[in-house]
């Protein structure tokens, strides 16, 4: 190397090792003139998550506690009593299946709590043979939850009187042994999910980078995911008959045998998914709780300059739920009836889902999959 | 005229510098096929997906089930003994097809380095890269001093098309005027320390990057070119691959461009290298056991017009295939006609949505599909805003379901796509059946314009 050279020579190994020092360093105690991403999950996760979880918790709890009660004295008003704890548990399980992080996710949460439609005959025969494992046999996903349920209160005869005396009935002990199973299950993986939520809170939150892994993007993922998977596809796509050639299939509503809750089961999932968007506490009526600075709607306005994209975004959630409230309470019957508003309802989520997996990605530049490839 | 031609054609120079390219090829190729196994990226990206994007005319080229990872083993070792200079001809020979039939398996990963690898291969197959410091020249005993000037220029040129027109190609109205993509992208860089929450989250920020990037990539080639600027221009090169490689994910090609101009500097820095590389040699005593053969050095190397030929018709085909794209209608970046294999890199941040909708047109019932149960995420995110990649989807979906005996198949798309920033836009003719089309040069007018203009390239 010449002498002329050598100044740039050492110029370079300078840059170079300024760069690979950088790349290890801590994070930066400096001005901060920017959007602080960290508050979103602090909002999120301390306003939104845990108590929606505390919640479910507790109405898990209660669920169980009727149906202690129903099993020590099968009467009408016990059965109501688990049935209406039910609902409840069911309606809040709406705000809680959208985080399908960390435990949740390890332990199939949601799979467990709420894949639908139930399979019978799957129910039938872990009855009847009394030899079932709820917790690791993934074929069980279908016979257990709030689905199984569904069957277990509402399906198993026509009228409440009925029920009653089918669980009077000595010979369906094995009814109410499973019953009780069914609701442990629930318990037990709820707390499971509550603790490592109360656990992990700290960890969570400070994770607050632009990777694959870290809590906002798996938040912005699953909160999409959700949204086309878990309120799109199931609980309108499907039963209004979309994927399947136009042949509806109404068996497949959410709370089929209840027979009048899936609307208000949609409402809530609804309700969620744009309290989450919007950053607005759980439980919070209506405008004065919206933490306007701290949700994925405020860091999109922050990333965009402007706020069309999230205005947009909120004007078709409204426009969805209009929809959603023009139909009857029980999907079933809607379908069987006048599925065509079904599909305006998919149709208008659908255009919610475009927004949020074209525009708003792009200006988060959150990455949409956990796959890494390069790019150039 | 002609003479000075022919002059041009017959001078001889050191041969050092194609030894030091080869090497650092070869070495890089094999480091870059070692970290594409060890990332599981064989699996994920080619033996998983049940259907693969194949480009226009390879339909032919697909991945080979588990055999995949033999086609990868097989362009490792090929890559290596380049490396070595090995059965030079032969090696580089297997590299290229090897590597360039990976490429063609899926365009899914289409990238321009890929290409870049490539067309440098395919270039090496004509160049005497192993006139010198090779096992080839232990082997037959010669070793050749002086190798002809033009095929070090030729890989000069080559890398001076590059660069070149990636800068031509960032004199568009996004890029200059509105510093699109890269103010989303900078922004989003919020977690890199120091540098993150601050200067990353500036506007001006931005548009010094855009400017920078289009001043650096058109004048390079000739900062590198003068010997007055090329050790200036070679702490550019770092200084902006370095800068790349912090902010963007793109794998090897900071470090294939970095040691790829070292090619521009004069043979005696070269002679240099092998000098090191020759004590390294010694130190894991391979030098003394080669010293002991007797090597007789021979002047120069004769290549033969037929390789000469080859490579000035490929600088030509390369000047002129970037410009392919200026003979279609409509926006470039949006309809992406011509857009690959013109050095066009990092200039759009474009995200799609397309939903697939298969029609009975006799009853006129219909059934959405689920992009899940045939394409893999990665797959699904390069589709949806991919004109080429969602007509070939939808006959495949067509096809798929005409098998499965449904009558009378129609695929009709619903595709929303938003381009640097702009609101998303309904990107193709959703009353269009996608069986009816057929993919070809010709202009997609199937495509719905870009509501807005970009200016530019």
């Amino acid at each position: 190397m010449t002498n002329k050279q050598t100044p740039y020579f050492y110029l370079l190994m300078a840059f170079l090792i300024s760069f690979s020092c950088s790349d290890s360093s801590g994070s930066s105690d400096g001005p901060v003139d920017n959007f602080d991403r960290q508050s979103i999950l602090e909002n999120v996760t301390d306003n939104i998550i845990l108590p929606a979880i505390e919640d479910f918790s507790l109405k898990t709890e209660q669920l169980e506690a009727s149906v202690i009660l129903f099993s020590n004295t099968i009467n009408l008003d016990n059965l109501e009593a688990v049935q209406q704890s039910w609902v409840e548990a069911y309606k809040t399980w709406q705000h809680v299946e959208m985080f399908n992080i960390a435990k949740a996710e390890e332990v199939y949460f949601i799979q467990k709590m709420n894949t639908y439609p139930a399979s019978i005959s799957k129910i039938e025969n872990n009855i009847s043979t009394g030899n079932y494992d709820l917790e690791t046999n993934n074929n069980n996903w279908v016979a257990q939850g709030f689905p199984a349920l569904d069957y277990l209160l509402f399906g198993l005869e026509d009228t409440n009187v009925g029920t009653v005396e089918f669980y009077q009935n000595p010979n369906n002990i094995a009814y109410l042994n499973y019953l009780q199973d069914v609701v442990s299950q629930i318990l037990a993986t709820t707390q499971l999910v509550h603790q490592d939520w109360i656990l992990n809170r700290d960890v969570f939150v400070s994770s607050s980078e632009n990777s694959a892994t870290s809590s906002l993007n798996m938040l912005t993922n699953d909160f999409i995911y959700y949204f086309e998977k878990g309120l799109r596809t199931n609980k309108f796509g499907i039963p209004a008959g979309v994927f399947s050639a136009n042949n509806t299939r109404p068996a497949n509503v959410e709370a089929y045998y209840h027979k009048t809750l899936s609307k208000a089961l949609s409402l809530e999932a609804l309700d969620a998914v744009e309290g989450f968007f919007k950053g607005q506490a759980y439980n919070s009526t209506g405008t004065g709780a919206v933490l306007s600075t701290a949700s994925l709607k405020s860091y999109l306005d922050y990333m965009t300059e402007n706020s069309t994209i999230s205005t947009t975004i909120i004007t078709k959630f409204t426009d969805s739920e209009q929809l959603i409230n023009i139909l009857e309470d029980n999907f079933f019957s809607q379908v069987t009836t006048n599925n065509n508003h079904m599909v305006d309802v998919f149709d208008k989520l659908q255009e919610v889902v475009v927004l949020l997996k074209t525009d708003m990605l792009s200006a988060l530049s959150i990455s949409v999959d956990y796959i890494d490839a390069d790019g150039d | 005229m002609k003479n000075t031609i022919a002059n041009y054609f017959d001078r001889q120079t050191n041969a050092a510098p194609l030894a030091v390219f080869r090497v650092f090829f070869g070495v890089l190729m094999c480091v870059s096929i070692v970290r594409f196994w060890s990332k599981d990226w064989i699996q994920s990206l080619y033996v998983d997906p049940s259907f693969h994007f194949s480009y226009y005319g390879f339909e032919w080229v697909k991945p080979l089930g588990v055999y995949t990872y033999v086609l990868f083993l097989i362009c490792g070792i090929s890559a290596f003994f380049v490396a070595i200079g090995y059965k030079y001809r032969i090696s580089i020979l297997v590299f290229f097809l090897s590597f360039t039939y990976i490429e063609l398996m899926d365009k899914t990963t289409y990238l321009n380095h890929y290409y870049f690898v490539s067309v440098i291969s395919f270039m090496m197959l004509f160049i005497p890269c192993n006139a010198q410091f090779s096992i080839d020249a232990v082997i037959r005993r010669k070793t050749y001093k002086m190798v002809p000037n033009w095929t070090i220029d030729s890989l000069k040129l080559m890398l001076g098309i590059v660069y070149f027109y990636a800068g031509l190609t960032k004199i568009n109205s996004d890029w200059l005027l509105k510093a699109m993509p890269l103010k989303l992208w900078l922004k989003s860089k919020y977690d890199l320390p120091f540098i993150g929450q601050t200067i990353m989250q500036q506007e001006w920020f931005s548009f010094f990057m855009s400017w920078g990037g289009m001043f650096y990539d058109l004048s390079i080639p000739f900062l590198l070119l003068f010997k007055r600027t090329r050790s200036f221009a070679f702490v550019l090169v770092v200084a902006f691959h370095v800068t790349t490689r912090i902010l963007f994910p793109i794998g090897m090609f900071p470090y294939i461009m970095i040691l790829s101009t070292i090619i521009f500097f004069e043979s005696n820095v070269h002679q240099r290298i092998l000098y090191f590389m020759r004590k390294i040699l010694c130190f894991f005593k391979i030098k003394q056991q080669v010293s002991r053969i007797p090597i007789l050095e021979v002047d120069r190397f004769i290549v033969s017009n037929f390789s000469r030929v080859t490579i000035v018709a490929l600088m030509m085909v390369q000047l002129l295939l970037p410009w392919r794209s200026l003979a279609y209608p409509g926006e470039l970046f949006w309809n992406e006609q011509g857009y690959r294999f013109s050095w066009r890199v990092m200039l759009m941040e474009k995200k799609g949505s397309s939903v697939f909708k298969i029609v009975n047109t006799k009853t006129n019932s219909f059934f959405y599909i689920n992009n899940n149960d045939f394409l893999t995420p990665v797959q699904q995110k390069q589709m949806s805003f991919q004109p080429d990649m969602i007509l070939q989807y939808g006959h495949y979906l067509g096809s798929h379901f005409k098998s499965q005996g449904h009558q009378n198949v129609a695929v009709f798309v619903e595709s929303y796509v938003s381009l640097n920033g702009r609101l998303s836009q309904q990107f193709i003719d959703p009353t269009v059946n996608l069986m009816k089309l057929k993919d070809s040069f010709k202009n997609k007018d199937w495509i719905k314009p870009l509501n807005d203009e970009i200016k530019g390239f």
